[in-house]
């Protein structure tokens, strides 16, 4: 790969990166910290594509018939594979992970380190994965008796049991991994895998286990169930402070 | 071939004596890279429909996220390592570190400590050390310690943990252990001849800017490569083989930790995150555990490919295997005293 197509692939890279840190686009991939180093990147990578070309103008100017040849170290062929991120990144940006993994994974619920106080009347939102920690390790206490809201998206296993999910992110999607909620009582009666839904619903002590690695899966007797737009961040990173 | 007309780039790209040459005939490289743009942007239709299988997506996601989030480290660790390549001459080295090899690779894994980032940023600098005449054993040990045991790291681990603080004692002793003794095996056995000379020239002769953003590129470039290599291997793994055979493995002690430390190499999870990943795997003892998070940031695909393409495929071919053997036997080791 010569000097100038070195240089081109920086630049788009750089600028996908920067791309992809000034929209949300980098929040289906990446947690939201990494956002600051994000940018700084793309920056370095414009700043060494420009720095190249213009080095090899100079000793281009300097020596017209020998710049390519004085230095003789050519990159090897596997730099062409950046072009792969790139294209995946700018033409494809492939959706957030969804039932597809949520599935293949088992539940990664962990005993929270504390409750905090839930207001005392009216219907609860809660997050997904404080709504499968208090049932789970807190045995439904601060649950009983409420209506609850939860938001998730919706996975489909092969016998068909409807589960709310929400993916927990630490850094990036490659160690996301699902905490799963089991639907039951009043479901929709048709339900897309991957669509996000807010479920209301209220406590019930029937829990599961993940076939994947036997971890609880807690349920949610719902009563009602209405589509959502998918959150801006579409991972839980709750685990993250 | 003639050429009747005088073309210039064409006649610039031929002039080069044939010897060193081995690519044959050969496509202008900004032309191809201009085709082949084109050329997928053209077909991003039928493209994107071969996609859009569940497999493939959460494969490309997968993959676009490894390389999203190893980019930053990899760029903080190729900043690094040309601003050892220029500003620091090699005589600091000297200074810095013990005479005797031996006493220096201890205080290089020690020195680890300070660079704060996963084990994309270590390469690149570990071979700037090399570059930089500091000794190979040394720069070696850095290159293991540093994503180990650097405070971000140990403070995941903490965080991931926090009913089991021994865990991160356990993780900052047996990488250490390690990393040390890697060094001193190489010092001992390790041959020169096994470590690819420095295949780029050297920047001496420019100007310290041209040196720096030459440093820049050809680090970018070449690491990134080998980086795209490993999060292909990173993607299919996570997207293709299922985790229920984990859950055979768990039962039996000796397979358990043997298929953790497998596993770690296998995801490649950055070190930062490993730590949280080693936790959900519940049903494992913490000596397995431990094993995945001592292997994972020393031995993986993305770093395998990375240190094939920085070193040379014959050093990484003899030092990822025995990094891997002595990893699980300190891992158990440690495990068995402290956990």
């Amino acid at each position: 790969m010569s000097r100038q197509a070195q240089a081109a692939v920086l630049f788009l890279l750089g600028a996908s990166l920067l791309h992809a840190g000034f929209t949300d686009l980098y929040l289906r991939y990446v947690k939201v910290g990494l956002r600051p180093m994000l940018l700084a990147s793309g920056v370095v990578l414009i700043a060494a594509a420009l720095a190249t070309v213009w080095y090899e103008w100079r000793a281009r100017k300097a020596a017209p018939r020998h710049a390519e040849d004085g230095h003789g170290h050519r990159e090897p062929r596997v730099s062409w594979l950046l072009v792969l991120p790139l294209f995946a990144l700018i033409l494809v940006a492939p959706p957030a992970l969804g039932s597809y993994s949520a599935l293949r994974t088992g539940t990664a619920l962990q005993q929270p380190y504390g409750y905090a106080d839930l207001p005392p009347e009216g219907a609860l939102r809660l997050s997904l994965v404080d709504y499968a920690g208090r049932a789970v390790y807190d045995h439904g206490r601060t649950l009983k008796g409420r209506q609850i809201k939860v938001a998730g998206f919706v996975a489909l296993d092969k016998a068909g049991t409807p589960y709310l999910v929400r993916m927990a992110l630490n850094c990036c999607a490659a160690d996301a991994q699902p905490v799963k909620v089991g639907l039951t009582g009043r479901i929709p009666p048709v339900l897309q895998p991957d669509t996000w839904l807010e479920v209301t619903g209220t406590y019930t002590a029937r829990q599961a286990e993940d076939p994947v690695n036997n971890g609880p899966i807690p349920f949610l007797q719902v009563s009602a169930a209405a589509p959502v737009r998918a959150p801006q961040d579409p991972y839980d990173e709750t685990w993250n402070n | 071939m003639a050429i009747t007309k005088p073309a210039p780039p064409a006649a610039d790209e031929r002039a080069g004596p044939p010897p060193a040459d081995h690519e044959g005939p050969r496509l202008n490289s900004p032309l191809a890279l201009t085709l082949l743009l084109i050329l997928l942007v053209l077909a991003q239709g039928p493209i994107r429909q071969a996609l859009s299988a569940p497999v493939m997506q959460s494969w490309m996601t997968v993959f676009v996220a490894v390389m999203v989030q190893a980019l930053p480290f990899l760029v903080l660790g190729v900043l690094l390592s040309a601003a050892i390549a220029v500003f620091v001459p090699p005589s600091f080295f000297a200074r810095a570190l013990p005479k005797r090899p031996a006493l220096a690779v201890p205080v290089a894994g020690a020195a680890g400590v300070v660079l704060p980032g996963c084990e994309c940023a270590s390469v690149p600098v570990a071979g700037a050390l090399v570059r930089r005449g500091v000794t190979p054993a040394a720069a070696l040990t850095f290159l293991l310690s540093a994503p180990a045991i650097n405070p971000i790291v140990l403070t995941a681990t903490a965080v991931a943990f926090p009913n089991d603080p021994e865990m991160v004692l356990a993780r900052l002793v047996a990488s250490l252990l390690v990393a040390c003794a890697m060094g001193w095996l190489w010092q001992r056995l390790g041959r020169a001849d096994w470590l690819r000379p420095p295949a780029r020239s050297s920047y001496d002769g420019q100007g310290r800017g041209a040196a720096f953003w030459g440093s820049v590129r050809h680090d970018v470039m070449h690491a990134g490569g080998f980086l795209v290599v490993g999060a292909m291997a990173a993607a299919t793994l996570k997207a293709v083989v299922p985790e229920e055979w984990l859950s055979a493995a768990a039962d039996n002690p000796v397979v358990s930790v043997l298929a953790l430390a497998v596993l770690a190499v296998l995801l490649s999870i950055c070190s930062e995150a490993d730590a949280f990943v080693a936790a959900s795997l519940s049903q494992f003892s913490l000596t397995a555990r431990l094993a995945f998070l001592v292997v994972g940031p020393m031995v993986d695909l993305k770093l395998f490919a990375m240190q094939a393409g920085t070193f040379g495929r014959g050093f990484a071919l003899r030092f990822a295997p025995a990094t891997f053997v002595l990893a699980v036997a300190v891992s158990v080791l440690t495990g068995a005293v402290l956990l």
